[in-house]
């Protein structure tokens, strides 16, 4: 396999409402800003992969067809990737595999998602034949298995406010996230309405327009990168996994496919003891109380355990395992995106451009995404060296 | 790239409105991967990587690729992918899954129930969104604006289209799994029928149907330990062109695919009988007068959205596998107006 490493990253200013630009606008702003900062072209580019939830998200069939144009993909190939809400990451992976594969120098990605386009909640729960529809959108779904992790790990009921906080806190130091709230506490969170029980409304992430963009180039393209002054982030190992949304014997807590992803990329990156050797995780965290759970899953505490690193604060900027310096997806959720924009934000930290929210001396990180019933997981592990 | 890589194994649904199979993929693919095990010797703890291609607008439903997870049985957890595509992308992106080295055998799919609903309705919704779909062009009168295009200025007849779908009929008829055919049709009999969307008449057009498509890859150890005859890839790639559809010549496609030599067999993806017309100029000088064309009969005898493009590449690798041909070339769409193409040559090797 050829070694990868991240070029660039762009991003949008994530929005509730992004109306001042079209699908197509939004999601040029972030190639646009990812090629200025690898300090390329659209000429430069061999290949566009776009990640995206689904396509009821904004109502628009296969949308990258009618993106080609505003994405440079012209004349060039172009693959659409959908994994659910581990899109983004498995974006990355795939742009990655391109350039590991030997078949592209430089490969475009870009997730995106324009919510207010259509309706997230009213996609998501469609009744479809034969099937029993849950009709309760993401938070409905999740806060049962919140309960059961909070039953078997026995954690005091405040950590989920207390990780929401810090996200939120996190956030404001990032300026393209969509939440800015740096006055935000763990008793702000518990004093607001409860939505999903345990899930109080600021321990759920927004709902976001805005996209994402990474260039991942080859060996030679990392040079030139580096030539021009610029640090590249080299892909160490990517993983992915899936498992069935239910079957006889599923842990939606700490899901299996989720612990044998974590397994395989640690086994690829060389790496024993996740906790001493990432010095910045990006997670996805969509609802507070999968940050413990998630850290639990990826191996950095035992399980039942993961709720500790939390209430001691080492998951802050600071501690042992910073996680989500950016906000992560509580303070920002373009749903196709939120994957790629984890994977970017691991990549900006060991390349030491992560601005207000650098974790000070990162030189390896974690990319992580997970989507469907907590069954589909995908991961890289980044580093300032190859 | 020094990797080979090689299809092992193809199977293909029987295409047609399938009332016993939901938009899900399941009841489909199931009979098909045992069919591919069964060929392969495989089973589906042996398979490094998974990929499928489908579209949750064919379904109506968001994630209707998760639910095709369960045709898998993927518990332990797999590696595993999908994209919003053809199946054929799937292929490829499993063939760049191979070429990295990290697996050595892949099994892909790509499923479609294109008889959900009004399918010529639905695929006006991958125009713009902005400027073209509320207008609710139907794919049949898109496709007939580009044959119309082509008429007009010399490059075709009706006539010419009319060959084009009686020989893919009439070479259906030995494919069990196609959805029509007919080996009695005259050209003049074909003409004399009504346009449905001037100048297409129904036999210029794919019928709707429903089917899946599976397809195995392997790395050049385990092709040569597993299969007889491999049909080995010899050049694969695709190309995107602009959405604005009158910003392009619809009436021709830049040069596509290796450019080389000519093959033997050629499995062309054109839901519309003129569409072959323009891959063929596209595909010279892979593609020749001495090519056999479309022997299972093409899209114009069963197109089942999502799988019809990976079954290009499947009967092509068969003709190789089945030592009929010695090259062969598949090839598959997307979009509307042959906006998206993918080629895949492939040959047979003296063991």
């Amino acid at each position: 396999m050829k070694k990868a490493a991240v070029l660039g990253v762009g991003q949008t200013r994530h929005r509730s409402k992004r109306t001042d630009v079209s699908m197509g606008g939004l999601c040029r702003e972030a190639a646009d800003r990812a090629l200025a900062d690898a300090g390329l072209t659209m000429n430069d580019i061999d290949a566009v992969v776009v990640g995206k939830a689904p396509d009821l998200f904004e109502g628009v069939m296969i949308p990258e067809l009618y993106l080609a144009d505003a994405l440079g993909a012209v004349g060039k190939p172009l693959l659409r990737v959908h994994t659910a809400g581990s899109v983004g990451g498995a974006t990355g992976i795939v742009t990655a595999s391109l350039v590991q594969a030997g078949v592209h120098r430089r490969v475009l990605a870009v997730a995106w998602e324009k919510q207010s386009e259509s309706n997230a909640m009213w996609a998501l729960s469609i009744a479809h034949p034969f099937s029993v529809a849950v009709v309760a959108g993401a938070g409905g779904y999740f806060a049962p298995h919140i309960r059961a992790y909070i039953r078997r790990s026995g954690a005091p009921s405040h950590i989920g406010a207390m990780v929401a906080a810090k996200d939120r806190r996190n956030g404001a130091r990032n300026p393209f996230a969509h939440l800015q709230q740096a006055d935000m506490t763990m008793e702000k969170v518990l004093a607001g309405p409860l939505v999903w029980d345990p899930v109080h409304y600021d321990e759920s992430c927004p709902s976001s327009d805005g996209a994402c963009a990474v260039i991942i180039g080859d060996e030679d393209a990392a040079e030139a990168t580096r030539q021009s002054g610029r640090p590249v982030a080299w892909i160490r190992a990517t993983a992915m996994r899936t498992e069935p949304t239910m079957f006889a014997g599923k842990d939606p807590v700490n899901p299996a496919a989720g612990v044998a992803c974590a397994a395989d990329l640690w086994r690829k990156a060389g790496i024993t003891s996740p906790i001493d050797e990432i010095d910045a995780a990006e997670i996805y965290v969509p609802f507070s109380w999968y940050e413990p759970m998630w850290l639990e899953n990826l191996g950095f505490a035992a399980p039942g355990e993961g709720w500790r690193l939390t209430e001691a604060g080492e998951t802050e900027i600071g501690g042992r395992i910073p996680v989500n310096a950016s906000g992560g997806v509580l303070s920002s959720n373009p749903i196709g995106a939120s994957g790629l924009i984890r994977f970017a934000e691991s990549a900006l930290q060991v390349m030491g451009k992560a601005g207000e929210h650098q974790v000070p001396g990162a030189r390896t990180a974690l990319g992580h995404a997970y989507g469907g019933g907590s069954q589909y997981f995908s991961m890289w592990v980044v580093a300032s060296t190859p | 790239m020094t990797t080979d890589v090689a299809v092992i194994g193809f199977a293909q649904s029987t295409i047609g409105i399938r009332d016993d199979s939901t938009t899900g993929g399941v009841e489909m693919l199931s009979p098909l991967f045992r069919e591919v095990y069964a060929q392969t010797g495989l089973t589906r703890r042996d398979i490094g990587f998974w990929c499928s291609g489908s579209s949750d607008y064919l379904a109506g439903r968001a994630f209707s690729f998760v639910q095709a997870v369960d045709a898998i049985g993927a518990s332990p957890p797999i590696m595993e992918s999908h994209v919003e595509m053809d199946g054929a992308w799937a292929l490829y992106e499993a063939w760049v899954k191979i070429l990295t080295g990290e697996v050595d055998t892949a099994l892909v799919y790509g499923f479609g129930k294109s008889s959900g609903a009004e399918l010529n309705r639905v695929l006006a919704l991958q125009l713009d969104p902005y400027l073209l779909a509320p207008l609710w062009p139907d794919a049949m009168s898109v496709a007939a604006l580009q044959a119309r295009l082509g008429i007009e200025a010399g490059l075709w007849t009706e006539k010419d289209m009319a060959q084009v779908a009686a020989r893919s009929l009439a070479s259906a008829v030995s494919n069990p799994r196609a959805q029509v055919c007919d080996d009695g049709a005259s050209i003049e009999s074909l003409l004399a029928r009504p346009y449905v969307a001037d100048p297409l008449r129904a036999h210029d057009c794919a019928p709707v149907g429903d089917g899946a498509a599976v397809v195995i890859l392997a790395s050049a150890d385990k092709a040569r330990e597993l299969c007889q005859r491999p049909a080995w890839i010899t050049w694969f790639g695709h190309r995107i062109e602009s959405a604005s559809l009158g910003a392009r010549d619809l009436t021709t496609l830049a040069p596509l695919g290796p450019q080389g030599k000519p093959v033997e067999v050629a499995e062309l993806h054109a839901p519309f009988s003129h569409q072959e017309l323009i891959l063929r100029e596209a595909l010279a000088p892979s593609v020749t007068g001495e090519t056999e064309v479309n022997p299972s009969g093409g899209a114009l005898a069963g197109n089942p959205m999502f799988a019809a493009g990976l079954a290009r590449i499947g009967y092509a690798a068969q003709a190789i596998m089945t030592g009929r041909a010695r090259t062969a070339l598949g090839h598959a769409t997307g979009g509307p107006a042959l906006q998206q193409n993918l080629v895949c040559t492939m040959e047979g090797r003296q063991s």
